[in-house]
């Protein structure tokens, strides 16, 4: 018998489609206004912290839907946009600086839903509105101070083995070493070659040495050089207060930063760019810290919080900023005790050295600088930021030392990683420079949510009451296929972590839908075709989905081939644009043979028919 | 309901002399004006600086020019974008201010004049990235055709898949030529549409040219002329509403989609258009003069055990 459907069939259909809807529900449940509680470097959100918050909140009489503590997190959720502001500024002073306080957009997923993993489709910054930037690490600057330091490194070590030379240059991508004579050159040559094997080294013309980095080393330099600067942003992005930014990495020496939310993009700009973050300073041991806290702090000298909130009094004068660090490391020393291991640049080893020469015995303490809105507004609205000093680390000179030292004493291996952490977020090999930045303000990705969402509904119902019109009761089964294909692309996406729905990709979405029809199109016409040459209903039902699905292959293939391509080349909204077409592609294929073949043979199939609707 | 019946075969070809002469018309155009008044590149593709302001009222452009020219801004491009309420500034680069931080002077000039200015977005992109943009645009669209190229050669014949790359480089030329002469702006959305037109009108020609392979199989001593002509009269109904389908979500964009989106549906609403007619005119007549015959076409035969056999089932 013609046009019967198995079982398994009807099951799988059934199963692809209702996982696809599933998935696709979460995007029903609207959004709940929220404040979220994260914890700084040194304090721990906990169950303690929870009823602290509930506490405060109904102090001020602040009604919440809910205070949930979840993965390392309180996410608090109020009623309306007034609220979540009013809850945000309480907590944030409530809780003081080891807390970050943020805004956010809960989804209100029901529970059962979101432990099955169902999430509503994320929004890319043109709809939600918020900053991207993408920026680029300056790698001349990186790679120059390298050799920067290498020439200074290559002087010190000839001038230690006795080895003499002229002079050393730096020129473009590497070292040039003048030498008298031959003999000392090859003797530098071999000992140089021995000791730096990152290094390539060359006979460039008579009596000069080339030193040129190795790939090796070149692309750990632009690598190490991309993470920090990772790591600082990460860090200034966090005080900034954004729910969920974005800090990646793209491509070989580019950063992408979004925050979604935020719209004082000045500051934001301010606060990203920020520099000297981090400075060695000496204690002040000559005077008292008790008088000074009572208020007599003396000239030359100031008060600034440790990590506990104690104070320190500090000279004002700086030995070292951070800006001269080349690198920091945690690790364990002959003790087995967590120490960090520190190196500075020629400049700051110089300093670091004049200093240590005069101060061995006296305790010398790292400041670092973080950036951190006080929660206030200036008259014209915007939010308030200040440097915020604190002493991360005290720890005695125990002896004279210059470009490479080590803090020992540590309490942990934890703290020496954080410190070590917090040593290189402050310093800063390659500065970065925002090459793309795209703002969206928030009434205009509302805006366009609205627009993007209109234009769909009016697409598909054109196309739906055309179908109808023109294919009837085929039509209708066209148009079961062409609802699910929506609600499959919706789930799927929804299902894909890290796809961001866009503009262009709303666009991607009526095209896909104007498109999809495209199949059953084919196939109803090969129908009527197969009817016109005589076939029977039945017949010509069978052969018509028959003979259409080489085509309808082809014709996909080929565009879904473009589609990849466009994902491969393209980026940012391209990339959004053609992950929605493909996606589409898949779908429509499914829903517009499968599933409409079920239906067919469902309503149709092994039945006695003279003539079909279509 | 049938929109043609397809009881008449229509002469397509008949009318290859007049396509030929007016595609080749267009595509002379098209370079003329790409000549000379080349593209309106957007800011994706020239870097700089750009701002949207929504104002409550009617915008003023003129008091906006002035505003912005009182701070040095004189060369400040003002425009309409979208409603009479929504402005789009153009921003060249200055001496002494990171370009970066342009956008933001200009927003804190309009709202001090006007505290009913509201920041709807603004966009900064330095040239590099935008060069970078341009070229990885071309290469997108080289590599495309490319791939296409080779696909269609295998699944069908080399005449043929020349014959569609030859009907999508008609349509991106074209496409291309209209937003030069009406000038309008050629940003990156306008880009991912030109790329869906290769692919729509891609869809388009594989279908007809999978009616042309099928026929030359399946009927003989027909004229190759015939066989494409009776394929496109099979076809037509099909591409007939395929396109119109299209088209009514793609007005539906048009008319609501919001100025952002604007450019994007354009380029389609044209393309498509362009894409169906190439489809018939162009694709097909190429692989008729290249010469496609019914020898090419004839399936490798396998042979099989059982293959002269009716299935069982």
């Amino acid at each position: 018998m013609l046009n019967q459907t198995p079982l398994w069939k009807y099951i799988l259909v059934i199963f692809v489609v209702s996982i696809c809807a599933l998935y696709a529900s979460p995007n029903l449940y609207g959004e709940d206004h929220a404040v979220q509680i994260s914890a700084g470097r040194n304090a721990v959100v906990n169950a303690q912290l929870v009823d602290k918050v509930s506490a405060e909140l109904k102090n001020a009489n602040i009604d919440s839907k809910s205070i949930v503590f979840e993965n390392e997190q309180i996410l608090i959720r109020v009623n309306d946009a007034d609220t979540q502001l009013i809850a945000r500024e309480l907590l944030e002073k409530a809780l003081g600086d080891e807390y970050f306080v943020a805004m956010n957009l809960a989804p209100d997923t029901p529970k059962w839903l979101s432990s099955l993993g169902g999430e509503p489709l994320k929004l890319g910054l043109d709809l939600r509105g918020g900053v991207h930037f993408l920026m680029e690490v300056d790698m001349k600057r990186a790679l120059d101070k390298t050799l920067e330091d290498s020439d200074n490194d290559f002087r010190t070590a000839l001038r230690e083995e006795k080895i003499r030379y002229r002079t050393v240059k730096q020129v473009e991508n590497g070292l040039e070493i003048y030498f008298r004579d031959q003999d000392t050159l090859e003797q530098a040559e071999t000992f140089l070659k021995a000791r730096n094997r990152d290094f390539i080294f060359t006979e460039k013309a008579d009596l000069v040495l080339f030193a040129t980095m190795s790939e090796q080393k070149l692309l750990e330099t632009r690598d190490y050089a991309v993470k920090q600067n990772i790591t600082i942003i990460r860090n200034r992005v966090n005080q900034l207060g954004v729910a969920e930014p974005t800090v990646q990495k793209q491509g070989p020496d580019r950063i992408v930063v979004q925050l979604p939310g935020i719209q004082d993009t000045a500051k934001a700009k301010e606060i990203l760019n920020a520099t000297a973050t981090l400075e060695y300073r000496e204690v002040d041991i000559e005077h008292d810290i008790s008088d000074a806290v009572a208020g007599r702090v003396p000239p030359g000298s100031e008060l600034l919080p440790d990590e506990n909130g104690v104070p320190q009094l500090l000279k004002k004068n700086i030995i070292v900023e951070g800006n001269h660090i080349i690198d920091a490391t945690s690790g364990v020393d002959q003790n087995g005790m967590p120490k960090v291991s520190i190196k500075l640049d020629s400049k700051g080893g110089a300093k670091m050295l004049a200093f240590t020469k005069r101060a061995v015995g006296k305790p010398m303490a790292v400041v670092f600088i973080e950036y951190k809105s006080t929660g206030e507004r200036d008259e014209a609205g915007k939010l308030i930021f200040e440097a915020k000093r604190t002493v991360i680390s005290v720890a005695r000179i125990n002896g004279v030392f210059g470009n490479q030292f080590e803090t020992t004493g540590l309490d942990s291996p934890k703290e020496a990683q954080n410190l070590a952490l917090l040593l290189r977020a402050g310093a800063l090999i390659a500065p970065i420079q925002i090459i793309e930045e795209r703002t969206v303000g928030p009434s205009l990705g509302k805006e366009n949510i609205k627009l993007g969402k209109e234009a769909i509904v009016a697409g598909f119902v054109l196309v739906l009451a055309f179908m109808l019109i023109y294919y009837k009761k085929f039509g209708f089964v066209a148009n079961i296929a062409l609802a699910l294909n929506l609600v499959m692309m919706i789930g799927i996406m929804s299902m894909i972590p890290g796809a961001t729905l866009t503009l262009p990709g709303m666009a991607g979405i009526v095209l896909t839908v104007g498109m999809a029809v495209d199949a059953n199109v084919l196939i109803f016409e090969r129908i009527r075709e197969e009817i016109a040459e005589g076939r029977s209903p039945q017949q010509a039902i069978h052969f018509g989905y028959d003979s259409a699905f080489s085509t309808i292959l082809d014709a996909n293939i080929t565009t879904f081939l473009a589609g990849l391509i466009l994902f491969a080349v393209g980026t940012g909204p391209i990339k959004g644009f053609s992950i929605t077409l493909m996606i589409g592609i898949a779908t429509s294929m499914f829903t517009a043979i499968v599933v409409t073949r079920t239906i067919v043979n469902a309503w149709w199939g092994g039945k006695r028919l003279t003539k079909l609707s279509i | 309901m049938q929109i043609f019946s397809g009881k008449y075969t229509v002469n397509f070809m008949k009318l290859s002399l007049p396509a030929a002469v007016l595609s080749t018309v267009m595509i002379i155009g098209s370079f003329t004006t790409l000549a000379i008044n080349q593209l309106n590149w957007g800011l994706d593709f020239t870097g700089g600086t750009q701002i949207e302001i929504g104002y409550q009222d009617t915008a003023d452009l003129d008091a906006i020019r002035e505003q912005l020219a009182a701070s040095e801004f004189n060369d400040a491009v003002v425009q309409n974008f979208g409603s009479s309420k929504d402005v789009l500034i153009r921003l060249a680069s200055r001496e002494g201010i990171k370009p970066s931080e342009l956008g933001d002077k200009a927003i804190a000039i309009l709202k001090q004049a006007d505290d009913t200015a509201e920041m709807r977005g603004s966009s900064y992109v330095s040239a590099s990235v935008g060069e970078e943009l341009t070229e990885q645009g071309g290469l997108a669209m080289l590599i495309c055709l490319l791939c296409i190229l080779v696909y269609v050669t295998l699944r069908f014949e080399w005449r043929f898949a020349l014959g569609s790359v030859i009907a999508l480089a008609h349509d991106v030329i074209i496409t291309l030529g209209l937003f030069s002469i009406l000038g309008l702006e050629f940003d990156l959305t306008v880009l991912a549409a030109v790329l869906a037109v290769i692919g729509y009108s891609l869809n388009d020609t594989i279908v007809v040219f999978d009616r042309i392979r099928e026929n030359f199989r399946k009927i003989r001593n027909m004229e190759p002329t015939e066989i494409i002509n009776t394929s496109l009269t099979q076809t037509l109904n099909r591409t007939t509403i395929t396109s119109g389908t299209t088209l009514l979500v793609l007005f539906a964009l048009f008319f609501l989609g919001g100025a952002t989106i604007h450019g994007f549906a354009t380029a389609l609403l044209f393309g498509i258009f362009i894409g169906t007619y190439s489809s018939i005119y162009i694709a097909s007549l190429v692989a008729l003069k290249l010469g496609v015959s019914r020898e090419d076409l004839m399936p490798t035969v396998i042979e099989k055990e059982g293959a002269d056999q009716d299935a069982i089932m």
